[in-house]
């Protein structure tokens, strides 16, 4: 039982050293990018395929830039 | 058109394995010279020989599962996971390429697995060696899982990605046998910046087609995504290489 425990630790804190870490503002940000782009797809296909791409640019300037400020 | 969306979705898929893998690879190699060179190199191998069952037993039991996930939702998944670790490479790339990270030094790494090694005795059967080598194998190779999993299970190319990397791994093993030391001369940032850029396009597309979105061009989108990224992570770094440390303007 505590090997099972020690297994299913192990492999949550592997994900979650592996998708938040030392960012989470970019887990945070693509979730709920994701979250918007599903609410707002209807009808907005067009405008999400050149939407989607400038935003996640946008997510990743604000990650650099927050790691720039806190050097 | 349909041959054309093939050749640009495999070759993207190829591109980005290869070079995630090559990444990887150069890393663990690395470690296992050290260990190698240090402190023998019977247990070094034993290491790398059992970390890389495990990483193919991963492959082996989450390739098959994953294939059984509706397409949809895969992409969904996939694309996800795909976007926050491509960003993550991407942000880490372009802080060395601006100067506020150090860049990665292979010699550095190589140096301090040495000089640690080094300190501790040497038994005949040597399980520190042994232990270090497996974690530099299995550490770095588990990334090189999760891209062969994720970019070839949601392109349904699996076997494709996976003899890409493995096809990767034997000639990194190689030149760096050639090279043995000389491992920094790889353009290791560059290399990383690329993956970012192609882990970032095809996560968007995925996420894109696992909401329901079709896009313009089909696979041939991913080209266009690649050309934007790599266009905006350019201008990200000439901007953060103006901008003074601690960031204050």
């Amino acid at each position: 039982m505590k090997v099972i425990t020690r297994v299913v630790k192990a492999f949550g804190m592997f994900w979650w050293n592996f998708l938040v870490g030392d960012t989470p503002e970019l887990f945070v940000s693509v979730v709920a990018l994701l979250a918007l782009t599903a609410l707002f797809r209807a009808g907005h296909a067009r405008v999400l395929m050149v939407a989607l791409p400038l935003v996640i640019l946008a997510v990743l300037a604000a990650s650099v830039f927050r790691a720039i400020r806190r050097r | 058109m349909i041959l054309g969306s093939i050749t640009t979705s495999s070759s993207v898929l190829v591109l980005a394995v290869f070079l995630a893998t090559a990444v990887e690879m150069v890393e663990a190699l690395t470690i296992v010279v050290a260990v190698g060179h240090t402190r023998g190199w019977r247990s070094a191998f034993e290491g790398v020989g059992l970390a890389l069952l495990a990483l193919t037993a991963l492959v082996g039991g989450f390739g098959p599962a994953l294939l059984r996930i509706p397409i949809n939702n895969l992409r969904l998944i996939v694309g996800s996971v795909l976007l926050i670790f491509g960003l993550q490479w991407l942000r880490k790339a372009i802080l060395r390429s601006s100067g506020f990270k150090a860049k990665h030094d292979e010699d550095a790494i190589f140096a301090e697995t040495v000089a640690a090694l080094s300190q501790a005795g040497k038994p005949q059967r040597d399980s520190l060696a042994f232990v270090t080598a497996f974690k530099g194998v299995f550490l770095e190779g588990l990334e090189v899982v999760i891209t062969v999993l994720t970019l070839g299970s949601s392109a349904h190319q699996l076997a494709l990605a996976s003899w890409v990397a493995v096809a990767t791994t034997l000639l990194v093993t190689i030149v760096g046998v050639l090279v043995a030391r000389q491992l920094s001369s790889v353009p290791e940032n560059a290399m990383k910046m690329t993956v970012g850029v192609l882990l970032v396009s095809y996560g968007t597309f995925w996420c894109g087609e696992g909401l329901g979105i079709r896009w313009l061009g089909a696979d041939a989108a991913l080209v266009v995504l690649a050309g934007t990224y790599f266009v905006g992570t350019w201008m990200l770094i000439l901007i953060a290489k103006n901008r003074p440390i601690g960031g204050a303007q």
